[in-house]
């Protein structure tokens, strides 16, 4: 069942567009802001709201990347993998995360504090590497060290 | 006309087509994966290039895709320019990067479209030396396997499933090299049509499930001509058989009928046909209440020959050829036959046959009903009884994107942009009937009501046509409100459509179809009319004639019968069974033929197996008037320990005649001949496939393919000697593998195949243009002509309904007799219900599942209650022909109980 | 308001503030804002756009098409379909690129006001920005000037009391680079998979829900209030005057990778090269010597140093062997191996492929692979050809869009320029 608020959000949106169905990937966002993740329940419902289908709404929701369809971490975190970044060091920023984490790509941590994801250009090359946590972007991290950034990471309890 | 060059040779060409239909029609080859004759061009696959020139000078000339490449004049392509033929063979290596090659054990190997094209490319050496992907399977129900490995991503299965049969749970998920086409979790696919998926898939994701469960090559099938049984459609089918079983049924393309398309109670219906429980031996009564024995075909028939010489009477069926019927009809004389129908249907068959025959509507076909710009379906659930229809129905709702493809210049073949231009607007369609069918979602407007309802919305259509015709009694505002709309987009249409049938079992609802018509071109419109009978052969016998089943039961019950034979007929389907017990007890002896084991049987003194469809030949009127021959696909008893007494139903007709120093012809040709000679409206039966005389060089055409396997060994365990091949004396087919495999005539090529295209998609080679007719005309005989259009049907005098009244609905799985028979149908079909409005289901405090006692008339019988938001209040929706559902008098009174738990 | 004196040079980001947060309303009209709008709606729409077309402007979204060609593709006249459709494209994904992002950031207003005079000019009364997801920053800012010229009857019905209505909606993605392909980008606002869609009809035509839609990036708009404002002909007096040059404006140019100051400066259209990289980004790190660099994002073609002076605009790089593209640079440095570049590059595109047709679909993964083989030593004779042959059978023609095409470009362009990396790779390979 989709709460009132999300429902009400998705009505909101679906005012944006000539077809209910074009509201889609909104619906799946909203659900996941209020989630977390998009589970298969929340398809079916979502596709009742929008007047589709569960196939129809999950081929949308299992092409787009940042649409989660398993459950992720509070936080999640997404290292940019593009050529800037990785030109200037995102493989050591990774590395380090990874062995910080304990985790690898992909994976939530015990905790379920964080999971851990690649991701492309972030559209800050010039402060590069960078990467998101939650939607905070933080850049300039090709000297960042273990402590620099455990002290970042205890800003996402 | 356009001329185009194709390396170095001018070919002159219909510009509005695309390069590699008109590659494909000029004959050569040319790989493809996406594009489809009815699906269109999405140029996905990348798999079609060729090279394109400028003009004459250019030689480097660029790669195009010629499924996406319109034909303009002047305009210069090379298949064999050395881009093109790399990128080909680049594609398929490509797509094979990820596949598993897994040919020897897929369904798809040696009749796969991928394999054919990969030889075509002449791609051999895999270079790609990393991990494939792999992908789970899915459970998708009785009818399609999954294997999704075998995938190449060419989204033909998502076009079909979803942008042209408007599926809505199959879809393509995941993204880059991770698309994944499936369901959103497992599950049964909805689509009444999802078994052309395993035509549809160009390799071996979706399979057909019930095959590959007792799997045989392609090449290991006998197979033959033969036309669909479970409705009045008459889709042409290719039965494929090994050890006396039937494997699976495929498409045989009909550029006017099924074209590349069937249903699943097509596809999957024949499982009947390899029952176990299938009468295989003549059985013989000794005496009243004895249990039946086996006898002896020869006693069999002496013992019928000797009741024969009483007081007999013969009933028919529709669901049996003409030949069947007209040997009966030839043994006992036509006047003492009777054509197996309750006075009802009989009726209303009379009525279409009526209609078509004077009326002004042409009858259309199902390539006719595509191309209709205004429809109006009266009474008929068409997915439910001819679904077909249905599927046809889909595509003439696009009529009106198409036209804003022509305004925009936009070929009719660029599937997508087309989609684009037309969004959601559609031609109109308007569904009148009892309850919610499929089509209502593509429908402009529905409507909602009792037969004689809908009869008023049909009149007040009318009325609207033609003022001299009176308005209909009793409406309220908005249905006036919708028969103007209904009315004005039908005078205005170009191509208007009326559809309406047997269905509802109303004449009134037949007789308003046929005024619209008369009223239609009254008003200078071209109508087109689909009336659709119930069974596969009613048209035929209904032209056929002879009194009804009514009739014949008010003979036997005055005494006037001793004997009574029944072909392929069950009458506890027709008529309520407790008037049919006591007439029947009247009789001295029952000799019943048929092929399956029903309470007819029974109570048969005699009975006497007869062949399945696959079994036997013979011809079917179908629901346009069309003459077509089905042909015998395996003899009974070829492979031993399969046959037992089994043979065509007018084969026992005609032995019995010839025991009785009779003659009614030796061979299903002096019977088609004779039915043929009967009625000059009959005449053209026999031009609906060549005779057994025919020959192509002198030879026959083989049913089995050129690489047919193990006849030598197949009956080794019961006889080292190899059998002499059973012979054929009413067809040109031969079951054999010498013979005759070009030129033959569309009614008689028993499999598409040929030289480098193994899959079904060889069609190509077998037709005049691609997607059109097969060369040669497509098969049978269309034997009525419209009329010169004329007088309306009168109408009785309307009075409002008095209490609860039933209306028979339809199920697509189930409500047909030979269909509901098998393991993989059976699996669709819903348990016994009858169905009734909330409202009407809360007057009687009932809820949905709830066991209720159903009466009508002196019948009574427990079903499960459904609640049909749909249905108007007061009627109660019945399952016609659903196992566990009686046959009533729709008309009689009706009454519904909760069942004490 | 201080109407200002004489004419910006550097029109896009002159009101950008160092910390990059964004003007309100008012100050944004005080430094001439919605002049441009204002001027446009006494224009005839046709006229606009007239102007847009002499102005030169051509598209900043990668491919360069004169935008005001494409508004003129748009059927106008009682006769047009009632609804059109304004979108912007905002998806920036193309690695390397981050100049929307900065505008949007900067001075949403100007972008606003781009298309709302887009939207005059076309007769659209809707407009759409497309944003990607991870810019929430720009998605915040946006709203809150959009939520401002609402409030201001500059968005919404009767915009300044002349009737022209027109809406503005924020749509963020959900990922997936393949989304900045304008038809892609289509499928994806209307709730569908980003899979490109076959042309004719184009977008003026029939693009969004089959309507009349002109998709235009972020900084091709932003160009525009500009444009009718201050007239044609300062707008393509602004360019520089290399030789060559025919397009007008200033361009976002940026640089990254090893550079001393990577970062994003508006300069005159046609700027040389070596004086993005060399002054305005401080010339190369210490002892780091430039080998080569993408003028235009991830899906250009490699130039390199003896290539330096190029004037970058459209015809001079096409000219040089690549593309303008994004015009923001990627520099390649002498330390950073080629090859692991390539590899990055085509996971990149093998990833964000949108699965529709083959060569892009299963012919990048295995192009990616082939080039881990080549940087982690594990190549095969014949791979260096298997590459070639990649990058002529995912060119242009042979897929369904651009996408693949754009990923073999620095391939091609690498396997030309740098033929020795390749080699040196399997000689390596060899003798193991
Ligand atoms: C794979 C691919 C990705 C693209 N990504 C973007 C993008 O992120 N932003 C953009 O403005 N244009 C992008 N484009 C170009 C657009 O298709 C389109 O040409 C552009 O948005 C038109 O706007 P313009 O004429 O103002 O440049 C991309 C094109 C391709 C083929
Ligand atoms: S080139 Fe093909 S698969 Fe790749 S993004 Fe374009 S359409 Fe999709
Ligand atoms: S058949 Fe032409 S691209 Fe697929």
């Amino acid at each position: 069942m989709l709460t009132p608020d999300e429902l009400r959000e998705i009505e909101h949106e679906l005012s944006h567009y000539a077809q209910p169905q074009a509201a889609t990937i909104e619906a799946l966002k909203i659900v996941q802001k209020h989630r977390g993740w998009v589970s298969d329940e929340a398809v079916a419902d979502i596709a009742t709201a929008l007047n589709s289908t569960p196939a129809t709404v999950d081929a949308v929701a299992s092409f787009y990347n940042l649409i989660y369809r398993k459950p992720v971490g509070r936080h999640v975190i997404h290292v940019c993998d593009s050529v800037s970044c990785w030109i200037m060091g995102q493989t050591r920023l990774s590395e380090l995360l990874k062995a910080r984490l304990g985790i690898d790509y992909g994976q939530t941590t015990p905790d379920g504090r964080f999971t851990l994801l690649p991701i492309c250009c972030l559209g800050t090359c010039d402060r590069a590497p960078a990467m998101l946590i939650g939607s905070d972007t933080h850049r300039d991290l090709e000297s960042v060290d273990a402590a620099r950034l455990d002290a970042l990471l205890e800003r996402y309890p | 006309m356009a001329r185009i060059y194709i390396d170095g040779h001018a070919f002159e060409v219909d510009p509005s087509r695309n390069l590699l239909e008109v590659v494909l029609e000029l004959g050569q080859d040319l790989p493809y994966f996406c594009w489809h004759p009815a699906l269109g061009s999405v140029g996905a696959c990348r798999q079609c290039a060729v090279t394109q020139f400028r003009d004459e000078q250019d030689t480097r000339g660029k790669v195009v895709m010629a499924c996406m490449t319109p034909c303009t004049d002047g305009s210069r392509f090379s298949l064999q320019h050395d881009d093109a033929v790399e990128m080909r063979e680049a594609v398929v290596e490509l797509l094979m990067t990820n596949h598993p090659h897994d040919c020897p054990v897929c369904e798809e190997g040696g009749s796969c479209h991928l394999q054919d094209m990969t030889v075509m490319t002449g791609h051999n050496y895999r270079r790609y030396r990393y991990n494939k992907r792999t992908h789970r399977n899915q459970d998708l129900g009785p009818f399609v396997s999954h294997e999704m490995n075998r995938c190449i991503a060419c989204y033909r299965c998502v076009r079909f499933y979803r942008e042209y049969a408007d599926g809505t749970d199959l879809n393509v998920f995941g993204a880059h090299n991770h698309v994944y086409f499936g369901r959103a979790s497992d599950g049964t696919l909805e689509s009444p049509f999802s078994g052309n998926l395993v035509e549809v898939c160009p390799t071996g994701v979706f399979t057909d499930k019930p095959y590959g469960e007792s799997y045989t090559r392609k090449w290991d099938l006998q197979q033959a001509p033969s036309v669909c049984h479970h409705c009045a459609v008459g889709c042409n089918i290719f039965p494929g058989e090994r050890y006396g079983r039937i494997k699976r049924v495929e498409n045989r393309y009909h550029g006017a009928l099924n074209g590349y398309f069937l249903c699943d109670r097509g596809r999957y219906g024949y499982q009947h046909a390899n029952a176990e429980a299938r009468p295989r031996t003549a059985m013989l009564r000794e005496r009243p209440g004895a249990e039946p024995q086996r006898v002896a075909t020869d006693a069999a028939l002496e013992s019928m020959v000797t009741w024969l010489q009483t007081r007999t009477l013969g009933i028919g069926s529709p669901r049996a050829s003409l030949e069947a019927n007209q040997a009966l009809r030839a043994l006992i004389g036509a006047e003492r036959c009777h054509r197996g129908v309750a006075v009802q249907d009989a009726a209303l068959d009379d009525l279409m046959l009526q209609i078509l025959r004077q009326g002004p509507a042409q009858i259309a076909s199902i390539t006719d009903i595509e191309q209709a710009d205004a429809v109006l379906i009266l009474g008929e659930d068409v997915s439910a009884t001819g679904a077909r229809v249905e599927l046809a129905l889909r595509q003439s709702v696009r009529q009106h994107a198409l036209g804003l493809a022509d305004a925009s210049k936009v070929p009719r073949w660029q599937t997508h942009s087309v989609q684009l231009l037309g969004q959601d607007a559609r031609s109109p369609l308007f569904v009148a009937t009892p309850a919610a069918t499929r089509l209502d979602g593509i429908a402009s407007k529905t409507y909602r009501g009792a037969p004689q309802d809908i009869a008023r919305l049909g009149q007040e259509i009318v009325h609207l046509l033609d003022y001299t015709q009176p308005r209909a009694p009793g409406l309220d505002d908005d249905t006036i409100h919708l028969a103007h709309t209904i009315a004005e987009a039908l005078k205005s249409a170009r191509r208007p459509l009326i559809v309406s049938g047997a269905g509802c079992a109303s004449a009134a609802v037949l007789q308003e179809a046929g005024n619209i018509v008369t009223a239609l071109a009254h008003a200078g419109a071209a109508p087109s009319i689909v009336l659709l009978p119930a069974e596969c052969n009613s048209l035929g016998t209904a032209m056929l004639g002879g009194a009804d089943l009514d009739a014949a039961l008010t003979q036997i019950e005055s005494g006037e019968i001793d004997t009574l034979i029944v072909v392929e007929n069950d009458l506890y389907r027709r008529v309520p069974a407790a008037r049919l017990d006591a007439a029947l007890a009247r009789l001295q002896h029952l000799v019943v033929i048929d092929a399956l084991a029903t309470p007819t049987t029974q109570r048969a003194d005699l009975l006497l197996p007869a062949g399945s469809f696959a079994e036997t030949d013979g011809t079917l009127v179908n629901y346009e008037g069309r003459a077509q021959r089905y042909f015998q696909v395996f003899q009974p008893g070829a492979y031993v320990g399969s046959g037992g007494d089994v043979r065509e139903s007018w084969r026992w007709l005609q032995q019995a005649a010839l025991q009785a120093q009779g003659d009614i012809g030796t061979t299903l040709d002096d019977l088609t001949r004779a039915c043929a000679h009967g009625d000059p409206a009959l005449a053209a039966i026999v031009d609906a496939a060549p005779n057994a005389g025919f020959r192509i060089t002198g030879q026959r055409i083989p049913r089995q393919s050129q690489r047919y396997s193990g006849r030598t060994a197949m009956n080794a365990a019961h006889d080292i000697h190899e059998p002499r091949p059973p012979q054929d004396a009413d067809t040109p087919l031969a079951f054999s593998m010498e013979g005759a495999r070009v030129d033959l005539p569309s009614a008689e090529i028993p499999i598409f195949w040929y030289p480098r295209w193994n899959s079904g998609h060889a069609v190509n080679k077998f037709q005049q243009e691609i997607g059109g007719p097969l060369r040669g005309g497509d098969p049978g005989e269309r034997l009525i002509v419209p009329g010169a259009g004329g007088s309306y049907f009168e109408r009785p005098p309307w009075r409002p309904p008095q209490g609860l009244q039933a209306v028979w609905l339809h199920e697509l799985f189930g409500s047909e007799e030979l269909s509901a028979r098998g393991p993989a149908i059976a699996e669709r079909t819903p348990a016994a219900y009858v169905a009734v409005s909330a409202q009407t289901a809360a007057t009687m405090a009932a809820r949905e599942g709830d066991a209720v006692q159903v009466t009508v008339g002196d019948v009574q019988w427990p079903a499960a209650l459904r609640i049909e938001t749909s249905l108007p209040d007061g009627i109660l929706g019945i399952p016609r022909g659903l196992p566990g559902v009686p046959v009533v008098l729709t008309d009689a009174a009706v009454s519904i109980q909760r069942s004490a738990s | 308001m201080t109407a200002r004196q004489s004419p910006p040079l550097r029109p896009l980001t002159e009101r950008l503030r160092p910390d990059n947060t964004p003007l309100s309303l008012a100050e944004y009209e005080r430094h001439g804002g919605f002049q441009g709008l204002r001027a446009a709606l006494k224009m005839g729409p046709q006229d606009v756009t007239g102007m847009v077309k002499t102005a030169g402007l051509r598209g900043r979204g990668g491919a360069g098409f004169p935008t005001g060609v494409k508004w003129g593709l748009v059927p106008m006249g009682p006769e047009a379909p009632k609804q059109k459709y304004v979108v912007a494209n905002g998806d920036e994904m193309e690695p390397g690129t981050f100049k929307d992002r900065l505008l949007l950031e900067g001075d949403p207003l100007q972008f606003i006001e781009g298309m709302i005079i887009a939207g005059y000019a076309i007769g659209a009364s809707i407009g759409y920005v497309f944003l990607r997801a991870e810019y929430t920053l720009a998605a915040q800012r946006l709203l809150a000037a959009m939520a401002e010229c609402e409030a201001r009857q500059l968005l919404g019905r009767n915009i300044l009391g002349t009737g022209f209505d027109f809406t503005l909606y924020l749509h963020t993605s959900a990922g997936r680079y393949i989304c900045g392909e304008e038809t892609a980008l289509l499928n994806s606002l209307e709730g569908k998979r980003a899979v490109p869609r076959s042309k004719p009809p184009f977008p003026a035509t029939a693009g969004l829900f089959g309507k009349p839609t002109v998709v235009n990036n972020i900084e091709t708009l932003c160009n525009v209030p500009h444009i009718v404002h201050y007239g044609a002909d300062w707008y393509r007096d602004l360019s520089a005057k290399t030789t060559g040059n025919a397009d007008g404006g200033t361009k976002l140019y940026g640089v990254s990778g090893k550079v001393k100051h990577p970062g994003c400066w508006e300069l005159p259209m046609g700027t040389p090269a070596r004086a993005i990289v060399e002054q305005h980004a401080g010339g190369m790190r210490e002892g780091l010597q430039l080998r080569g660099f993408l003028p235009g994002g991830a899906s250009t073609d490699f130039l390199t140093a003896a290539q330096l002076d190029v004037p970058m605009d459209y015809d001079s790089i096409a000219k040089a062997g690549s593309r303008m593209g994004t015009g923001l640079l990627i520099v390649l440095d002498d330390k950073t191996p080629l090859l692991g570049m390539l590899r990055n590059l085509e996971k990149f595109f093998a990833i964000e492929s949108c699965g529709w047709c083959t060569p892009c679909r299963d012919g990048l993964p295995w192009t990616e692979r082939i080039l881990a083989d080549f940087e982690a030593g594990r190549a095969r004779a014949g791979d260096i050809e298997l590459l070639r042959q990649q990058t002529r059978l995912l060119g242009p023609g042979r897929t369904f869009c651009a996408h693949a095409p754009g990923a073999m470009e620095p391939l091609q362009s690498a396997l030309k320029h740098f033929p020795q990396d390749f080699e040196a790779a399997l000689r390596g390979t060899e003798g193991d």
